[in-house]
């Protein structure tokens, strides 16, 4: 049966996807970390910003 | 319970070097009053004395410090110009490369890696005034941290209350300073690494202006917060380490190329015609009441009567812990690969959530900091100095995991930055000062707009100088 929360399965393909070892007895607290990062995330990226918006580091040559 | 007996042993009936500042130390060598060997004979016999109760250090480079004393002294008998920091012992934080010792930055995994073959050059530029290196200091694990505990090493430990945290990451730069081990020791910033050791352990730190003293030969940790600065018991030994480790320096791509810019002769300048505002909404909301009253304190001894309102900070703190959670990642991605048993697991966890969050993500981040940015410098069109509480509490206890904030049970570890993060995020100048409160101290930040670290040093000196913010001497640690 497939597993019904997307974080979950986002987890579990993000670290086959990068080669990233994750032991069973280690998911509930990467789900806690990630949830709670991707929430910070939501709080920023919910705000708006014009598109022409420059990120803080700019390369200089 | 840590073993509290070596704190009754008697030490050296002569002259208490503990609580000298590094300014009268120097000042003591210089004129000839004590050598520099004794000094750090001192200091070294301190350390040995203290650190098993207090876990400060993690390294005492013993011989390379009487070596460098006995040149300080020979420098002195002959005449020569020996530095403005003579004889001053101080440490470092164990991510600063100090030649012969592995850069471990807290972790177990870079204890396998070669010795650094050279010192940071914030020591050399320390030691070239005079001062003399006496040991490398305990760390949260690459600085992931707000609590001064470390699996690999044990916990850095409060010298008011042993029982209790140190902040962190910079644990045992507190530790060490706070409890009269040495009068100065250097840190990392990252997002309140400096500030939030500073105020747990009630101390005064420096955290200068992003850019402004290399990180060079030091291991990093978020290349876009990361900052380096000093800790002590006096502003004025703050400003004279932060102006003798000025300058610019090509092997740190971001540090700027600006021409060295001493605080120490604006020191005594007073408050006259500074602006000073209290930060009000976020950075008072949750905040236990120590915190409030420091805050308070500080606030009515400057005559701060304005509050103002710093624009989005909560998402200012949440974009500096999605930047914070993916560079870290990016930094350690191999080692997650190959080595994650090695980590403290708390670590390890955070950084594999973090190597997973969408680049888009961590883009916008960085787009709102920019905005971010501009909206606060306006505030400095109207104040020269902003206060703020450092920690939302005194330190907590060891190994507690949780507190309650504005009603909300949080957990401790990323939340003692609550009020730091904003800050650091777009690199302003902080001087954490301690207010002496009981049963134990707490920091409050003055904020200044970008390289004015004079100003927040001229009114945390102007504190000081009144009394309102003092770093106090534990009781545990006056000599017999």
């Amino acid at each position: 049966m497939a597993n019904p929360d997307p974080l979950d399965d986002f987890i579990a393909a993000s670290a086959r996807t990068l080669g990233l070892p994750m032991k069973t007895h280690w998911l509930p607290a990467v789900r806690t970390n990630l949830d709670v990062t991707l929430k910070h995330a939501a709080l920023v990226a919910e705000f708006e910003l014009p598109d022409d918006a420059e990120p803080a580091p700019i390369f200089t040559a | 319970m840590p073993n509290l007996r070596p704190f009754l042993r008697p030490e050296p009936a002569r002259l208490d070097t503990s609580w000298l500042t590094a300014s009268e130390i120097a000042a003591a060598v210089a004129s000839g009053k004590i050598s520099a060997t004794v000094i750090v004979d001192d200091a070294l016999a301190r350390i040995n004395g203290r650190n098993p109760v207090l876990n400060a250090f993690t390294a005492i480079t013993t011989e390379r410090a009487r070596a460098r004393a006995r040149a300080v002294d020979a420098a002195a008998a002959s005449k020569q110009n020996f530095g403005p920091l003579a004889g001053v012992p101080f440490a470092v934080k164990n991510l600063f490369d100090v030649a012969g010792i592995a850069t471990v930055a807290g972790s177990k995994i870079n204890r396998t890696y070669p010795s650094a073959k050279r010192d940071s050059p914030l020591i050399e530029k320390l030691e070239a005034a005079g001062a003399v290196l006496v040991g490398a200091l305990n760390m949260g694990e690459y600085a992931y941290d707000f609590t001064g505990e470390n699996v690999h090493d044990g916990a850095s430990r409060n010298p008011h209350d042993p029982t209790r945290m140190t902040g962190g990451s910079s644990g045992g730069s507190g530790s060490a300073v706070a409890g009269g081990m040495v009068p100065l020791a250097l840190g990392s910033d990252t997002n309140g690494s400096i500030r939030v050791p500073s105020s747990l352990c009630g101390i005064f730190g420096l955290k200068p202006t992003y850019g402004r003293l290399s990180r060079a030969r030091s291991f990093p940790f978020v290349a876009s917060l990361d900052h380096l600065g000093p800790f002590a018991r006096s502003t004025r030994d703050l400003a004279l380490s932060y102006d003798l480790m000025q300058g610019t320096d090509p092997d740190d791509a971001a540090c700027a190329d600006r021409p060295i810019e001493p605080a120490l002769p604006e020191l005594a300048r007073g408050l006259g015609g500074l602006r000073i505002a209290v930060a009000g909404g976020y950075f008072q909301q949750g905040a236990f009441p120590e915190a409030l009253a420091a805050l308070d304190h500080i606030a009515k001894a400057v005559g701060a009567h304005n509050e103002i309102e710093i624009p989005e900070a909560r998402r200012a703190r949440a974009a500096a812990y999605v930047i914070t959670a993916t560079e870290g990642a990016a930094l350690h991605l191999d080692r997650l690969r190959n080595r994650a048993d090695e980590f403290d697991p708390a670590v390890r966890d955070r950084l594999l959530a973090g190597a997973m969050i969408p680049s888009a993500l961590v883009v916008k981040a960085q787009n709102f900091r920019r905005w971010y940015r501009t909206r606060v410098l306006e505030l400095f069109k109207s104040c020269d100095a902003i206060l703020a509480p450092a920690t939302p509490c005194s330190a907590p206890k060891i190994g507690q995991q949780t507190f309650t904030l504005g009603g909300v049970e949080l957990p401790v570890r990323p939340n003692l930055g609550l009020y730091t993060q904003p800050i650091s995020f777009i690199g302003l100048p902080v001087v954490a000062v301690p207010v002496p409160l009981q049963p134990l101290p707490i920091g409050v930040q003055i904020i200044a707009a970008p390289w004015r670290e004079d100003v927040a040093l001229r009114v945390a000196y102007a504190l000081e100088q009144t009394g309102a913010a003092a770093a106090a001497r534990p009781a545990l640690t006056v000599s017999a």
